[in-house]
């Protein structure tokens, strides 16, 4: 027998698209069939709700039931599936975690037909368990389902009454899905945060929070070789802490008053005709993917810079904190300039009107009345560029290096938080050792520090915006 | 419509005071529409002189060209022969932001700046160097808040946001400021427009109380507030001056149809 199992196949498709076929097609039919129905019960009297919404609620009350039924059969088949392979194996190779889950994962492989390595005999007990588990799992699930289905629309088609609000439950189960799409972002957030904030707590165990934070020495791979995590104080974050604010730094020089300065002129001097073209062509400069402005920093820029410094009798590291700096501050040039000039165009014409009215000159104005009444907003969007700045990884990973000197220097090569967790995390890890579990604590810093700023930048455009209305 | 042509100088003209602000065929073009056709007006020193007309009649519009703000409108083009104490204000060697300290304007909505209202009314006196240090600010923005008959009601808040004060009170801020850089002319765009009665009447006794020291033209919708606060009166419809005069004439005896019209409610 080819098996009726979710995840084998039938005749080269795969079971479950199978079952979602038979969904759909159910669904559908509820739709026309109750549709129908109340189209012609609305004939002879008048209905409450309109034909198509009982045909909508009909196909939810068929659809929802059936899938509600795969998902948790699904499962359920999972969980019992292992349960009972589980009991068919040899006890000793149960008690070892590892080989455990070597077996558990050959076995999946073994049932859906992937290409297995070794001796896998041993496992044979064990497969055709799973197997049979699964089989009258899936055989359950269709059962279930289709009387799930068929209830389902018996129910929905029962419920075609004249005074059945149809088109308010309809309403009323839209708005339960919007809140469920709704609640898994909110969780999908509220759970990064749990898991960061947790493999942190697990990571200070380790290490004391006051080294982390206040250690000037940062080396996680001397940690690791000693296998003594933390003891040799190499878990200090204060080098990566200077060289973010360095980088950053370097950036928002950059960024600040070019961003600013071209805003203002986008604003308030350009033509209509130069500004349909320029602000497009700054917005292609927001969407430059910064691996290639990472390429750019480290093989154009960074090259550049060292020539320059050595043509001066300077010392320039090849990769230096100044290459990608320069780099990274024009990739935040779009978001300072595009958010600004959003603002300082809000500011309301009367304004500027009221300026001129008393003899201001245009510069005047702008740098009296314009940019004071925009500073709100304009401070936000510094903010927000330099959160951006601060959690930036690509350029920085190809264009600062790795070592991570505590120094103010920019022609030095400085490291930084994102680099760091990069580095930590590439490659195969334990995840228990400290140096792994710091790559969550870096991440966790680096995500307080942003989110401060950006909490202070929306406090801010809050605590002003109506100032001048 | 031959008959909306404008009359030739009136009579009154002659014992008139003596014209601040003389205007001769001045025409505008905002892009292909040709917003004001041949005016020609004279604006005594020393008075209030009204513009009514319905919407849209060009009003605001000459009001603009006293003061070039209708330089800030790229597609606005003026011509003609406009002149103050006999100068001409479109000459080419002439700077508008000068004519603006001279000329102020007060804008139909009330537009105090985000600052203090201190701030509002030593902002015209700090861009012309008015005042040598900050005594003589002071004494300038006491004075121009006491001569807008605002100080009483705010000599203990100078340093609160001037967009905190009411509609009217805003309108005075802003009679402040325009005052604090010690113009010879003021114009007011509907300046009561966006004001409760109550804000409006102090507004018009400020005005009145200002025209001995002033040169004031305000356009206004309201004929009640022209008769009321001004001594001249002039009428424009679609455009075009329709006649100039002493307000009281104006209401009472209009020589021309329109105004008359106009004036007893049969339109705009």
């Amino acid at each position: 027998m080819a098996g009726l199992d979710l995840t084998g196949r039938i005749g080269g498709v795969d079971v479950s698209i199978i079952y979602f076929s038979l969904l759909l097609l159910m669904s559908a039919c509820a739709y026309v069939l109750a549709r129908g129905r109340a189209a012609e019960g609305a004939r002879d009297r008048s209905f409450h709700s309109r034909p198509t919404y009982h045909g909508l609620l009909a196909f939810s009350t068929v659809a929802l039931p059936m899938f509600a039924v795969f998902v948790a059969g699904a499962f359920l088949t999972q969980l019992v599936a292992e349960r009972q392979a589980l009991a068919a194996l040899d006890p000793a190779l149960v008690a070892d975690s590892l080989r455990r889950g070597a077996a558990l994962r050959q076995i999946a492989d073994i049932l859906s037909g992937r290409p297995v390595s070794g001796d896998v005999s041993a496992l044979a007990a064990a497969v055709d368990t799973a197997r049979s588990v699964r089989q009258i799992a899936a055989a359950a699930i269709y059962a279930l389902g289709l009387a799930a289905g068929v209830a389902g629309l018996l129910f929905a088609l029962r419920r075609i009454t004249p005074d059945f609000k149809a088109r308010n439950s309809f309403e009323r189960l839209v708005s339960i899905v919007l809140m469920l799409c709704a609640g898994i972002a909110v969780l999908t957030t509220v759970g990064i945060v749990f898991s960061v904030v947790f493999e942190t707590f697990r990571f200070f165990q380790r290490v004391p929070p006051l080294e982390f934070l206040t250690g000037t020495h940062w080396s996680p791979q001397t940690a690791i070789r000693a296998d003594q995590g933390g003891s040799s104080g190499a878990f200090g974050i204060v080098p990566l802490l200077t060289g973010t604010l360095l980088i950053s730094t370097i950036a928002m020089l950059v960024a600040g008053p070019i961003g600013l300065f071209a805003a203002i002129y986008m604003a308030e001097y350009a033509s209509p005709r130069f500004r349909a073209i320029a602000k497009p062509v700054l917005e292609i400069l927001a969407g430059i993917p910064t691996v290639v402005l990472g390429f750019f920093a480290a093989l154009t820029v960074a090259p550049l810079i060292r020539v320059a410094g050595q043509s001066l009798g300077l010392d320039v590291a090849s990769e230096s904190a100044l290459a990608a700096g320069l780099v990274m501050g024009m990739m935040i040039i779009p978001f300072v300039s595009s958010l600004s000039d959003d603002v300082i165009t809000a500011v309301p014409q009367s304004l500027r009107d009221g300026s001129f009215g008393l003899g201001a000159t245009k510069s005047e104005t702008i740098k009296r009345v314009i940019l004071p009444a925009a500073l709100p907003g304009i401070v936000s969007a510094f903010m927000l560029a330099i959160s951006r700045a601060v959690g930036e990884t690509m350029i920085v990973v190809m264009a600062a290096g790795l070592a991570a000197n505590l120094t103010f220097n920019p022609l030095d090569a400085v490291t930084t938080f994102t680099v760091q967790i990069k580095t930590i995390l590439v490659g195969d890890q334990e995840f228990d050792s400290a140096k792994t579990l710091a790559a969550f604590a870096l991440g966790f810093v680096l995500f307080f520090f942003t989110l401060t700023l950006n909490v202070i930048a929306l406090a801010i455009i809050r605590r002003y915006r109506e100032q001048y209305d | 419509m031959n008959d909306i042509a404008p009359l030739a100088v009136p009579p009154e003209q002659a014992d008139a005071p003596r014209p601040k602000i003389t205007a001769r065929n001045i025409n505008v073009h905002y892009g292909e529409k040709h917003a004001l056709k041949d005016v020609s007006v004279d604006v005594p020193e020393k008075g209030v002189m009204a513009f009514i007309g319905p919407s849209g009649c060009g009003k605001s519009t000459f009001l603009r060209c006293i003061n070039r703000m209708n330089d800030t409108i790229p597609i606005c083009r003026v011509t003609g022969d406009l002149r103050m104490d006999g100068r001409d204000i479109y000459e080419p060697g002439l700077d508008p932001v000068l004519l603006r300290a001279r000329v102020g304007m007060v804008f139909q909505k009330p537009n105090p700046f985000p600052k203090s209202i201190y701030e509002n009314v030593a902002y015209g006196p700090r861009l012309h160097g008015l005042a040598g240090d900050k005594t003589e600010i002071d004494e300038i923005v006491v004075s121009a808040l006491k001569k807008a008959s605002l100080f009483e009601e705010v000599k203990d808040r100078l340093k609160d946001s001037g967009t905190s004060l009411s509609g009217g009170q805003q309108q005075r801020l802003c009679i402040a400021r325009a005052i604090a850089v010690r113009p010879q002319v003021i114009l007011m765009d509907e300046p009561c427009s966006a004001l409760d009665p109550i804000a409006t009447a102090k507004i018009e006794e400020l005005i009145d109380e200002l025209r001995t020291n002033f040169t004031i033209v305000i356009v206004t919708h309201s004929m009640q507030q022209a008769a009321r606060v001004s001594q001249r009166t002039a009428f424009f419809h679609l455009g075009k001056l329709i006649e100039d005069g002493v307000t009281d004439q104006i209401f009472m005896n209009p020589r021309h149809e329109l105004t008359r019209n106009y004036i007893t409610g049969r339109f705009g």
